[in-house]
């Protein structure tokens, strides 16, 4: 199969490009990429021309040409925080599903929390994810691993078994490692395997029973609040045994300003941090849960609107350098349930890019910086090749219109998971095309 | 008529609807007074109390305003284990909507939970208490009984007493007597009364001595002993030598201060006999004034056009 996209705005932070271009993918890699103004040549003289022989040959027929004019190419999307559910709760979602919903909102590598049933601590778990992934899954699937056995924060899971096995990274995730010196293990055994360690900053000591942002809707709703200091204490925490091991942190969803404060100081003193962000935490307040909305209920909750403002300057100044989506599907049964008793998650994958679309048009970042944090940086951060339109590299492109306006529908998602506090809203950037691994889908 | 098909809380009334509701209240509370306390208002509607969460009080009350109204009621108790073994929440009521109710009396232990059934159910649903949030017909009760005591609730101190952050009699409270004009004081440890109420127009008091003095209405709450594991008090013997309501202390308040408690009583932790039984005491009218609001709010529910 080959395939020509053809003078389509190219974006692509790995390389610098940001110019209109041609990108020719042969064998599901990528062959050639050509943009204009920069002459950004890939292959040497003598190749080009063959192919350019070629492709006005006989063979021309066979190639497939996507005439990209007033489109956006980027690399494909890199998500390094799903939760795809199998094993265990495939009602919830499958690693079908998931990747399904994953390419139609443009990412073409996922990265999967180990919260499965079983839990992704074992090899034999990871293999299976792999394995699923392989005949099943539209895009690529690494595997999370988790950081102790059972997430239960007692003992080390095989750490160096399951990097040999897929993982690519180590999580307790909704399950964090409370135990300081557990987690203080974590972040220095992981060196020997150059992994980081992904932790979801709650002291669940101070945050037990609570269902939403402690604030003053926690009380008017009766429900049980969340302080953002649950985060704050174990993202400082954090960064000091970071600091004092050595380790790669990188820090799950963050969601309030104090932990954009953190952060932002822990790499002043350069400390090894990163850390992530979702839509969620940039588009709603706690106000959404206000007429107790489970589809709304998260965790970390929903903030203030101070705590956007703090999340965005984060992201703006490159503090945050990730956004991922914390997909996280439920079926709607669950979501049905007491607000409190439901369980928490966003399904997350096929609104993310109209969302952080909106912080370009609001300015927060430009194109190629909320795309070098959807591309570049996570892959960075997971030590994997992906997110990038390099010569070589797989095809994994996504083709965006970006003044394409449509209302979200969960009825309309790939995903099992119709759980988003989105529903209705009025969103502008859809995947017109997304190629995995150079299979064409066409939205 | 409130045009409303369920009463949720105080919070999504108005002052007016509320004296509309305290107003029809005293109607029915004279029907209780006579020989025979029966009205025929609602004669062939259904009334279901679902209550997933023990109660006998509050049931009890409902169960007389409704068959006082002549409707046929049911009681439907579901204790919690066994919805969680089964049954989900919203197919329990929908069985009950289908055995034909009318007005749905709903208490639960998770807050919000007859805001999530109203919206699927055609029936009235009347929040009996929800979780920490709200308990909208205790409030009017608490109301109904300070008006006809006091003349009025514009302009009254009213300190009330005890677990803020916990009880949905507080917070239906709070609603309903700062939406009526009185002034309110919050009484109870740090640990009782979240920091952030105090943007709600209210005068927190660590210092029983100090919220009490000169209050009109001295409302105190039950104090669960569960919240002591909790680390919120670290016993009740202390607070009761804080927050207890001793005639020490209820000296400090006007001299015609009266003394309320939504019940069932802790005696001696945080109340004591004396004034529990005292002069002042108007508790146990706030339980006969509970039947005759509660009847006044299914009344006035009834007339809600579908």
């Amino acid at each position: 199969m080959k395939i020509l996209i053809t003078q389509g705005h190219i974006i692509d932070p790995s390389q610098g490009i940001d110019g209109t271009g041609d990108i020719y993918i042969e064998g599901g890699k990528i062959k050639e990429i050509r943009v204009r103004n920069r002459e950004q040549r890939t292959e040497g003289k003598e190749q080009r021309g063959k192919s350019k022989e070629r492709r006005s040959g006989e063979e021309a027929r066979e190639i497939q040409t996507i005439d990209a004019r007033g489109l956006t190419v980027f690399p494909g999307f890199v998500d390094m925080h799903v939760h795809l559910r199998e094993p265990g709760f495939e009602y919830k979602e499958t690693i079908r599903t998931g990747t399904l919903a994953a390419i139609k909102g443009g990412f073409t590598t996922v990265c999967c929390m180990p919260n499965t049933n079983p839990v992704n601590d074992h090899a034999s778990v990871t293999e299976f994810i792999m394995r699923k992934a392989a005949q099943e899954g539209y895009c690529a699937v690494l595997p999370i691993g988790a950081i102790t056995k059972g997430q239960k924060g007692r003992e080390l899971a095989e750490i160096g078994t399951m990097k040999h096995e897929g993982c690519i990274a180590f999580s307790d995730d909704g399950q964090p490692v409370m135990n300081s010196l557990m987690m203080r293990r974590a972040l220095e055994y992981s060196k020997a395997f150059n992994v980081p360690v992904i932790s979801h900053c709650e002291d669940l000591t101070l945050s037990e029973g609570g269902v939403m942002n402690e604030g003053l809707i926690s009380v008017t709703r009766g429900l049980r609040g969340i302080p953002a200091e649950a985060e704050m204490i174990m993202v400082f925490r954090d960064i000091l045994l970071a600091e004092l091991t050595g380790g790669k942190l990188h820090i799950a969803h963050v969601s309030t300003e104090g932990s954009v404060d953190l952060v932002r100081y822990a790499k002043k003193r350069g400390i090894q941090v990163t850390a992530e962000t979702c839509p969620h935490y940039f588009s709603l307040t706690e106000k959404a849960v206000e007429a107790y909305d489970a589809n709304a209920k998260v965790n970390p909750p929903l903030r203030t609107e101070r705590d956007i403002e703090a999340i965005k300057r984060g992201l703006q100044d490159g503090t945050i350098e990730v956004i991922a989506t914390d997909h996280a599907p439920h079926h709607a049964d669950e979501k049905l349930r007491e607000f409190d008793q439901a369980p928490s998650g966003i399904s997350g994958l096929e609104t993310a890019l109209g969302l952080s679309l909106r912080l370009v048009d609001e300015k927060v970042l430009t194109l190629p910086q909320l795309i070098e944090k959807m591309t570049l940086n996570p892959s960075k951060i997971m030590g994997i090749r992906a997110g990038t339109l390099n010569r070589g590299s797989d095809a994994d492109i996504v083709i965006v219109d970006r003044e394409k306006e449509y209302t979200v529908s969960p009825e309309q998602f790939a995903s099992k998971g119709k759980n988003t506090p989105f529903s209705g809203w009025e969103l502008r950037g859809l995947p017109v095309f997304t190629l995995s691994r150079g299979k064409l889908h066409e939205w | 008529m409130l045009n409303k098909k369920d009463l949720l809380g105080i919070k999504e009334l108005s002052a007016e609807e509320i004296t509309l509701i305290l107003d029809t209240a005293g109607g029915f509370r004279d029907v209780l007074g006579r020989d025979i306390k029966k009205v025929p208002t609602l004669r062939g509607k259904t009334t279901v109390n679902l209550f997933f969460e023990p109660s006998t009080r509050t049931r009890t009350s409902f169960e007389l305003a409704a068959k006082r109204l002549s409707t046929d009621v049911i009681n439907f108790s579901v204790p919690t284990s066994s919805v969680v073994k089964g049954e989900s929440l919203i197919d329990t009521a929908l069985t009950v909507q289908a055995l034909g109710a009318d007005f749905i009396i709903i208490r639960h232990s998770s807050s919000g939970v007859p805001h999530l059934l109203a919206k699927k159910l055609r029936a009235s649903v009347i929040n009996a208490g929800d979780g920490i949030n709200e308990h909208p017909t205790q409030a009017l009760l608490d109301a109904f009984t300070i008006r006809e005591k006091k003349g009025t609730i514009k302009g009254l101190h009213i300190a009330i007493v005890g677990d803020i952050a916990h009880s949905r009699v507080a917070k239906s409270n709070i609603y309903s007597l700062i939406k009526l004009g009185a002034r309110v004081r919050l009484i109870g440890p740090p640990t009782l009364i979240p920091a952030e109420i105090a943007d709600m127009n209210v005068k927190v008091f660590h210092k029983i001595e100090e919220g009490l003095k000169g209050a009109d209405v001295l409302m105190t709450l039950r104090i669960q002993m569960e919240r002591q594991d909790k680390g919120f008090f670290p016993s009740t013997e202390e607070y009761s030598k804080n927050w207890g309501l001793t005639p020490d202390r209820v000296a400090l308040a006007k001299e015609d201060a009266i003394v309320m408690h939504p019940g069932p009583m802790n005696r001696g932790i945080e109340i004591v006999s004396e004034i529990a039984d005292g002069p002042r005491s108007v508790i146990l009218e706030q339980v006969t004034n509970g039947i005759a609001v509660r009847m006044a709010v299914m009344y006035l529910l009834s007339g809600y056009r579908r």
